[in-house]
């Protein structure tokens, strides 16, 4: 049995390089974020309404789950996040002419629904945190992470203003080696961290609202199948008795 | 027999007759399949991806069956009905991680199934014909799984879609009319959207059953191979049953259902806990909805496909990076003649050929890892080399399965539990 495990073990090892490899793309830093944190997934979702809302939908969300699933009544949810006018069960869209908003911004907001999955929290998180000051930009900010990226920071209030420190990049393009906090915000860098966490943590979760189902169901089923397996080993070991 | 046991087992009996006298052939074809298949006692765990094929297989399809009834084979539509199964369809999301991550489970599970016929010679006489429809169900597995694919509608779907569509374009003088006949349209649409829909849920799953059911049929004429590659049916006793031989149910049976148990554990843990596999088995880039305007940075097929891509990008020449990955598949067909070795088993074979056989999935692993890589100069010629090693492998095979001395088979099955 222990041989049999092992080899088992074996072969499933020879198919991890393809899983520890595949991860790739621009420098993030961790975000650390808990998609079962409810508090902080309220806190997130705050700051979305409030901030992120007005340009980004969250169109495959509707306003109803979100109230479930963060543990908040019909009337919460109302009161709180719904600016719209729109009906608990609709989804999150954004009033704003996607034409227009492209003649406005240089660039239609993109939806958020599913911006946790495609870029993942750790991106959302650093993101959140690169915004500098650039006169260049015809909204007067760029990203470190997201070189001349349309948005400008809109949590400015909170974070304050960052201006960049250049370098020399290898290929001797100046590049941002790193961002200094010119004036402070209304919070203080790690309440800002924090911010930016909830913010990626309620995104995180708003693209996967299973997430929070998966599991705590998968604790239930895996629990079953020990148990099944278990019986089933004894079921095959009184059965193959009389084989050896 | 009807005047003794009780009501039920009466009625039971009852039934049974009734049935047997209108189809006498029924009870033969259970007993020659199942209560007087004699299959070799010895078998160890690789032996568990058979039946773990079949069940993935009935998984993928009873899930499909369920995906269905909400998604919506259209280009306008697709996307947000995959959202829609996954955040409004109660339990939604369970029946799509258990088909999406369950396809990669199914290749995880079949790749295995096939090294394990390569180190046991399975495939070797007279078990050529089970080697064969098995390659073909693999084709079609792979057809299959790429239509699926690309049903999601999410970028890398349909990306990848236009670059293995585009290789048909390859084929000289028809080429261009080859891929606007595959894709319906000029370029990868709604037309070619729905038609993949039709070949994903009717066409190819049929075709799998029907193969599936000559696979088996084929295995179950000339019976099962073993780790110890000992043909069981040279020793039988005095009734004519091998003396290695068990009948396959019950024992394989209540052996299934455990090494099944086991491996729904496993899976359901992936399908609960990761089931993105970090980005490997759902793409991040195709959480993005199809645009024709905005590629993926770069453009990957899903990990079951990457060694046989990192074989295409390594051939400068469009034709002929199509044709060595086509060959890379089709040369499988022919293990059973090209292994010459005197003994099936790789537990008798000589070191030479258990290297070559190590150094063979090495190979294999480490394409499949290039082929989800952007390819720098130093992938693309360690793409090459291995590209050449694969093909070596095959082609020499003939020479080196006959180099080296064998050690004697014995003329039992071993156990080793």
């Amino acid at each position: 049995m222990i041989k049999r495990l092992s080899l088992f073990a074996l072969v499933l090892a020879a198919m991890l390089p393809l899983a520890a490899f595949a991860e790739e793309g621009p420098e993030t830093l961790e975000a650390h974020t808990h998609v079962n944190d409810q508090a902080s997934l309220q806190r997130g979702a705050t700051l979305f309404m409030n901030y992120c809302s007005g340009c980004h939908s969250l169109k495959y969300m509707r306003y109803s789950r979100l109230g479930e699933d963060l543990g908040l009544s019909e009337d919460e949810v109302a009161k709180n996040y719904i600016f719209t006018g729109a009906k608990p069960g609709e989804h999150i869209t954004v009033a704003m002419n996607p034409t227009q908003a492209a003649a406005w911004l240089g660039k239609t907001p993109p939806d958020l629904s599913l911006e946790g999955r495609a870029r993942g929290p750790d991106w959302i998180y650093t993101y959140l945190k690169s915004f500098y000051v650039d006169e260049s930009r015809p909204m007067g900010w760029n990203n470190s992470l997201f070189p001349n990226a349309s948005m400008p920071n809109v949590l400015w209030q909170l974070q304050g203003l960052q201006r960049p420190v250049m370098g020399k990049g290898a290929d001797g393009q100046p590049h941002v080696e790193s961002l200094k906090l010119a004036e402070k915000g209304s919070l203080d860098p790690e309440q800002y961290d924090q911010a930016a966490r909830d913010i990626s943590t309620f995104l995180q979760y708003v693209a996967e609202p299973a997430a929070l189902q998966r599991e705590s169901w998968g604790v239930w089923v895996i629990l079953f199948m020990v148990v099944f397996t278990f019986l089933a080993y004894l079921l095959k070991h009184e059965y193959w008795r009389d084989v050896h | 027999m009807s005047s003794n046991g009780n009501i039920l087992s009466r009625a039971a009996n009852g039934a049974m007759a009734w049935v047997t006298e209108r189809a006498p052939g029924l009870m033969p074809f259970y007993r020659k399949h199942m209560t007087e298949y004699y299959a070799p006692k010895n078998f160890n765990v690789l032996y568990y991806f058979g039946i773990l094929a079949s069940v993935m297989l009935v998984n993928q399809i009873v899930t499909g069956i369920f995906l269905t009834m909400h998604y919506k084979p259209s280009a306008a539509e697709a996307f947000a009905s995959i959202e829609y199964i996954m955040r409004d369809v109660p339990g939604g999301w369970l029946i799509r991680y258990m088909h999406s991550t369950g396809a990669s489970l199914f290749f995880i599970v079949v790749y295995l199934h096939m090294f394990r016929g390569l180190i046991y010679g399975s495939g070797k006489k007279p078990r050529e014909l089970v080697w064969v429809l098995g390659m073909v169900i693999f084709l079609v597995l792979m057809a299959e799984a790429f239509m699926g694919y690309v049903l999601p509608w999410g970028n890398m779907s349909y990306w990848g879609a236009q670059v293995i569509i585009n290789l048909f374009g390859a084929v000289p003088y028809v080429g261009t009319a080859l891929t606007e006949w595959i894709r319906g349209d000029f370029v990868v649409a709604d037309a070619t959207l729905n038609r993949f829909f039709a070949l994903h849920v009717v066409a190819l799953p049929l075709v799998l059953l029907l193969l599936v059911v000559l696979h088996l049929g084929a295995l179950h004429e000339v019976g099962s191979n073993n780790p110890d590659g000992v043909d069981i049916k040279k020793k039988k006793d005095a009734k004519g049953i091998p003396l290695d031989g068990i009948p396959f149910h019950p024992y394989y049976t209540v052996k299934d259902l455990f090494g099944t148990a086991a491996f729904l554990t496993i899976a359901a843990f992936i399908i609960f806990f990761e089931p993105t596999a970090g980005g490997v088995f759902l793409e991040h880039d195709n959480f993005v909805a199809a645009n024709q305007l905005s590629t993926p940075e770069h453009i990957k097929p899903v990990w079951y496909f990457t060694p046989y891509y990192a074989m295409l990008r390594a051939i400068p020449n469009k034709l002929a990076g199509v044709m060595t990955m086509g060959g890379a598949v089709l040369i499988m067909f022919l293990v059973p003649w090209l292994d010459c070795s005197p003994v099936k088993s790789i537990r008798y074979r000589p070191l030479l050929s258990k290297v070559m056989i190590g150094l063979f999935v090495i190979a294999f692993v480490i394409l499949g890892w290039l082929g989800s890589q952007a390819g720098s100069d130093m992938q693309k010629l360690t793409a090459q080399i291995l590209t050449i090693f694969y093909f070596g492998f095959f082609l020499l095979m003939p020479i080196w399965s006959k180099m080296g001395k064998s050690k004697p088979v014995p003329d039992r099955v071993t156990m080793h539990d």
